[in-house]
């Protein structure tokens, strides 16, 4: 279990522009590591675990799944504590359509796993301790962040995919987390399925490069992630 | 950003590129420290008008999607702005209804000025908008423009279960038009990063009608529950008009994705409906070129 400033500095670390000798320095120079284990640094990148005991995503299209996997991750331990927990006043609608997420989300999370096999990163470590689920309005507000994040986030990520198989992959996903994002916003506030805080001038959803992405799901991830690897176009 | 990539691509073959845009050179060099701060759209714009004035013509097959994009836009465009004005809905599609249709229609027309403007910067000149038969009269074969099954009282602007009908429809579509096409744009990371946008724009407004379509139960088949997602192959389109709109749904049935059976995965246990709901599915250009065939003169 990291210590609460390890975190910080990983979070400060992702929103650094990933894989340039600037930010490795200071990646260096935040863990205190030589130069002389550069090397083994380096080497090291393809591997799950850094030295650190950081899990590093990986590179190329495999980083961008495991990428997708951490957030899947994120989103499937979210929901199943909801449904293990539910908010008071919760209606039988509202619990049919959020168990609905848990099973999509977890289904995700499982095909993810599944298709990276001995790719895969390990399982991450959550702390939804800033989240009252006894309450419908916190609850409902962490799903929307979720929900509009994960659209972002597929949306940046389908320019750094090679594969056209994955990236249609991540399209048959991202889709369904856009039903969730708008009937989710229906459930705080009718009507804002797609509203201007999503939707641009030019009728655009939100798009998210993995360091923002990762910098706002880092609030809820207690495992370090060492994002540096992944392509960035 | 690949577009230094492109450039450099370019400059191999011609080494000319920097001196031919080179009253750009400037605003070339700002893109290179962009960073994620602009507005991404406005970046496949400029991007396209600095080709065109180096080159003059248009660039890639590219385009060759954005077409069919715009065609489908076009459709939902027109449909919606149709419907707001249709004195057939002033007593059915009010209140938030209306609110939900009117920002609905607003990015459909949105997504139109974006991707003529995109296919212009690109070179070329945007397909004019067609004639559309919303009675789903027209194509080959059909009993012609305005004479189709959607007519007189099945009119989409007379009879409010068959709008919303119609429009989970074309939302449901759209998405599976885009998704089937995402791969023919992997070349280009603005155009596919745009169309990506556009594409869960989409999924979103066919989640509200669809709870729209919950709410007021109109054409909805007895005993079935429309859910913001897709179920299986199900329209939840009650009949006559189920027939009209189940190709749309046809295909989304599959619980296995990339060889991975979903119902099972992990140790855990899916239904059917539960692994299909979970993965929407994409569709051929020809798929939905049938499937809108009758709405287009």
């Amino acid at each position: 279990m990291p210590t609460q400033k390890s975190t910080d500095n990983q979070l400060e670390l992702l929103t650094e522009s990933p894989s340039t000798q600037v930010s490795r320095r200071k990646f260096l120079g935040y863990v205190g590591l030589s130069s002389a284990l550069l090397a083994t640094v380096a080497t090291s990148c393809d591997k799950n675990d850094d030295n650190d005991g950081r899990v590093n995503l990986g590179s190329g299209d495999i980083g961008i799944l495991n990428y997708a996997y951490a957030l899947e991750q994120l989103e499937a331990a979210f929901y199943t504590k909801v449904i293990s927990s539910l908010y008071s006043g919760i209606t039988a609608t509202e619990q049919a359509y959020l168990t609905d997420i848990r099973d999509h989300e977890v289904a995700h999370r499982e095909f993810f796993k599944a298709a990276l096999g001995s790719s895969a990163i390990p399982a991450l470590e959550v702390n939804f301790s800033s989240i009252d689920f006894g309450n419908r309005a916190s609850v409902l507000g962490a799903a929307k962040a979720f929900e509009d994040l994960g659209v972002a986030a597929y949306n940046g990520a389908g320019k750094l995919i090679v594969s056209p198989d994955y990236l249609l992959l991540a399209g048959k996903i991202v889709s369904v987390e856009a039903r969730h994002a708008a009937l989710i916003r229906d459930l705080i506030s009718n009507g804002s399925f797609a509203d201007n805080t999503v939707i641009d001038a030019n009728g655009l959803d939100m798009q998210k490069a993995p360091s923002e992405v990762l910098a706002a799901a880092g609030t809820y991830i207690v495992t370090p992630i060492n994002a540096s690897n992944l392509p960035t176009s | 950003m690949n577009m230094l990539n492109i450039i450099s691509e370019i400059e191999k073959r011609d080494p000319e590129v920097f001196e031919k845009i080179s009253p750009r050179r400037k605003a070339m060099k700002e893109f290179a420290n962009f960073g994620g701060k602009v507005a991404l759209a406005s970046i496949p714009f400029a991007l396209g008008s600095m080709f065109k004035k180096a080159y003059g013509g248009p660039t890639d097959a590219i385009t060759d999607v954005l077409q069919f994009a715009l065609t489908l836009e076009y459709l939902e465009a027109e449909y919606y702005t149709t419907a707001l004005a249709a004195p057939g809905l002033t007593a059915t599609l009010t209140g938030a209804a209306r609110g939900a249709i009117q920002t609905i229609s607003a990015h459909e027309t949105a997504h139109v000025a974006a991707l003529k403007a995109t296919l212009q910067a690109l070179g070329t000149t945007p397909v004019a908008k067609p004639t559309f038969d919303f009675s789903a009269g027209s194509g080959p074969g059909g009993p012609g423009l305005g004479n189709g099954p959607l007519s007189g009282a099945n009119s989409p602007f007379v009879n409010y279960a068959v709008f919303l009908a119609v429009a989970q429809t074309f939302e449901d579509t759209g998405v599976r038009a885009y998704k089937g096409q995402a791969g023919n744009l992997i070349t280009n990371n603005d155009v596919l990063t745009a169309a990506l946008q556009i594409h869960s724009v989409e999924a979103r407004h066919a989640s509200h009608i669809r709870q729209m379509r919950r709410a007021t139960g109109l054409a909805v088949p007895a005993g079935v529950t429309v859910k913001p997602w897709i179920t299986l192959n199900q329209s939840g389109v009650a009949a006559p008009f189920d027939a009209y709109v189940q190709s749309s749904y046809n295909g989304e049935e599959v619980t296995s994705q990339a060889n991975v059976n979903i119902m099972t995965v992990g140790g855990n246990t899916f239904s059917a409906a539960a692994a299909s709901e979970a993965f929407d599915e994409p569709l051929t250009k020809a798929e939905v070129l049938a499937i809108v065939d009758g709405f287009i003169v």
